[in-house]
């Protein structure tokens, strides 16, 4: 089966702000960053200057696996601006490093074989001086949650 | 122990203007329509309006999601303050106002203040029907909407799509079953002559209209319209010598967290927030959840009933669509009738402030035919992003 990935949204980049512009640049060495405590340990998104746990303030940014489950995603159909737009897919990922550590991404797969709790990987769109971090279905994997 | 402020306060009037989509009125023309018939309806005059206060303070953000200021509603109604609130986005959402009401009042800053809601969102939409979000003026986006908007949810529909689907999937509910909250709140606005949509709804009306964001089809979302509501809070002194039998304001509750700040906790199958809310509601009563008569639960889009009915023990955990399945339970002639002048998806979106309203309807027996019968206690749940509700009764 050859299974049609949906579409990419129309995209309005982020503003690379002082505390946000390790995480959308981070792809360029393909990997995910994301901020965390060196006090306790908690990982934090989005980054805020110190820890909401411990209050501690040496958070920094810290490689993660990039891999996580789809906690939920829905597949949108309006046109938000005049004109046409295709199908895509937004969902939120909860990343592996921690529970309820969340991000809000598009996920390139068929809408007919995402399911709530397939384990997903994250994968890298350039626009510009932005790496914008898209998840896929990790391959021959169900659904475990 | 202190008497709780809520306890202080009565409901004494409420006003409400024509709904129109657009309404040929300017946003200040309703918000008088509605603040003089609110004042009138209290037994007052303008002279007697010493508080004012409305929600969320003016924007100029040109969606028409707050029109006019307090400042400029005073001097126009000619009213002579000495305290003048106006509620932010920030905090327990649309409530804010009434609590912000109730604390002038039971300070005795104030005897009786007016409390408004203006929206101007169909005007506004004569001039652009794009998302600002998309077409505003900068390049990119920054602060909290950076976390969303580049992945293309541009609009709350995604977000709220996002619950609904996680819901389903944690407890084996249905679009079937949430179509009837929407099925539910068009068969009640066929009663309520001030109402946006009356036109008869079915359930495979609901089922074949077009997906928005999957879940979330046509009507599950609210309409945005041009109206205002108002309401008078007054102190108990006075309410004893005012015509309308008054509203008590039993207990509030109000709560943050969840949704809405970028950061985000829980499953995406509750309303932690909400939870707060109707968790500090319930500990300032002897009054328990099977007392609700009636229900007015925001719906700017049909899941939140779902989740705030949860929220507020109104309904079981993952139990409140297996209850609203079917739509007879909720009906005006249910165990508990839910939006019963239609909600903001069939009535309008008054934001919030058109379900204080309508419980004030019912309780003042006013509801025509949409009445329900001895009606004496109504839990009104506002918001979705900040989070607040009352709980109301009579005598």
């Amino acid at each position: 089966m050859t299974a049609i990935v949906s579409s990419r949204p129309p995209r309005k980049l982020p503003l690379l702000e002082p505390d946000t512009a390790f995480f959308w640049t981070s792809g360029a060495d393909g990997h995910l960053r994301i901020l965390r405590c060196g006090h306790c340990g908690h990982w934090q998104h989005p980054p805020l200057p110190r820890c909401p746990v411990c209050h501690g303030d040496d958070l920094a940014p810290q490689k993660v696996s990039g891999k996580g489950r789809v906690i939920s995603f829905t597949v949108n159909h309006q046109a938000w601006t005049d004109g046409q737009v295709d199908p895509f897919v937004f969902a939120v990922i909860e990343l592996d490093e921690q529970r309820e550590l969340y991000l809000f991404s598009n996920v390139l797969a068929a809408p007919d074989v995402l399911r709530v709790g397939i384990p997903v990987h994250v994968t890298f769109e350039q626009q510009e001086d932005v790496w914008l971090p898209l998840f896929v279905p990790v391959a021959g994997e169900n659904a475990h949650g | 122990m202190a008497e709780l402020p809520e306890r202080l306060c009565r409901i004494t009037g409420i006003g409400q203007s024509e709904v129109g989509r657009p309404s040929p009125r300017s946003a200040i023309q309703l918000t008088m329509d509605a603040a003089f018939q609110a004042i009138a309806d209290a037994g007052l005059t303008p002279a007697d309006i010493d508080g004012i206060t409305n929600y969320p303070m003016k924007s100029t953000e040109g969606g028409g999601i707050s029109p006019v200021g307090v400042g400029e509603a005073m001097f126009a109604m000619g009213l002579d303050c000495t305290w003048i609130g106006s509620a932010t986005h920030e905090g327990p959402g649309h409530m804010s106002a009434i609590f912000q009401a109730v604390m002038a009042v039971a300070t005795g800053l104030c005897r009786h203040v007016l409390v408004f809601r203006t929206v101007a969102q169909a005007q506004a939409r004569l001039v652009s029907r794009e998302s600002t979000l998309l077409t505003g003026r900068h390049a990119r986006v920054d602060g909290n909407n950076a976390w969303t908007v580049p992945f293309g949810a541009v609009s709350p529909a995604n977000m709220w799509a996002l619950y609904a689907k996680a819901y389903f999937a944690k407890y084996g509910a249905t679009s079937e079953q949430l179509g009837w909250v929407a099925v539910n709140g068009r068969r009640n606005a066929a009663r309520n002559p001030n109402a946006i949509y009356k036109k008869p709804l079915t359930i495979e009306d609901y089922l074949e209209a077009r997906m928005i964001s999957s879940p979330l089809r046509l009507y599950d979302c609210d309409t945005h319209i041009d109206g205002a509501t108002a309401l008078i809070i007054s102190h108990r002194d006075t309410a004893a010598d005012q015509p309308n039998p008054p509203i008590h304001i039993e207990a509030m509750g109000m709560g943050l967290g969840g949704l809405g700040q970028g950061i985000h906790t829980g499953d995406f199958t509750c309303l932690p927030g909400a939870e707060k809310a109707g968790a500090m509601l319930w500990s300032r009563t002897d009054l328990k959840p099977k007392d609700v008569d009636n229900a007015q639960i925001y719906d700017g889009f049909s899941i939140h009933t779902v989740l705030w009915g949860e929220a507020m023990n109104l309904f079981g955990k993952g139990e409140a669509l297996a209850f609203i399945d079917g739509g007879q339970r909720i009906a005006l002639d249910g165990e508990l009738p839910m939006n019963t002048g239609g909600g903001q998806l069939s009535g309008g979106r008054f934001h919030g402030y058109g379900h204080t309203y309508e419980a004030c309807i019912q309780l003042w027996g006013r509801g025509g035919e949409r009445q329900v019968k001895g009606a004496k206690v109504s839990a009104v749940c506002n918001g979705g992003y900040g989070y607040g509700a009352l709980l109301l009764r009579t005598d």
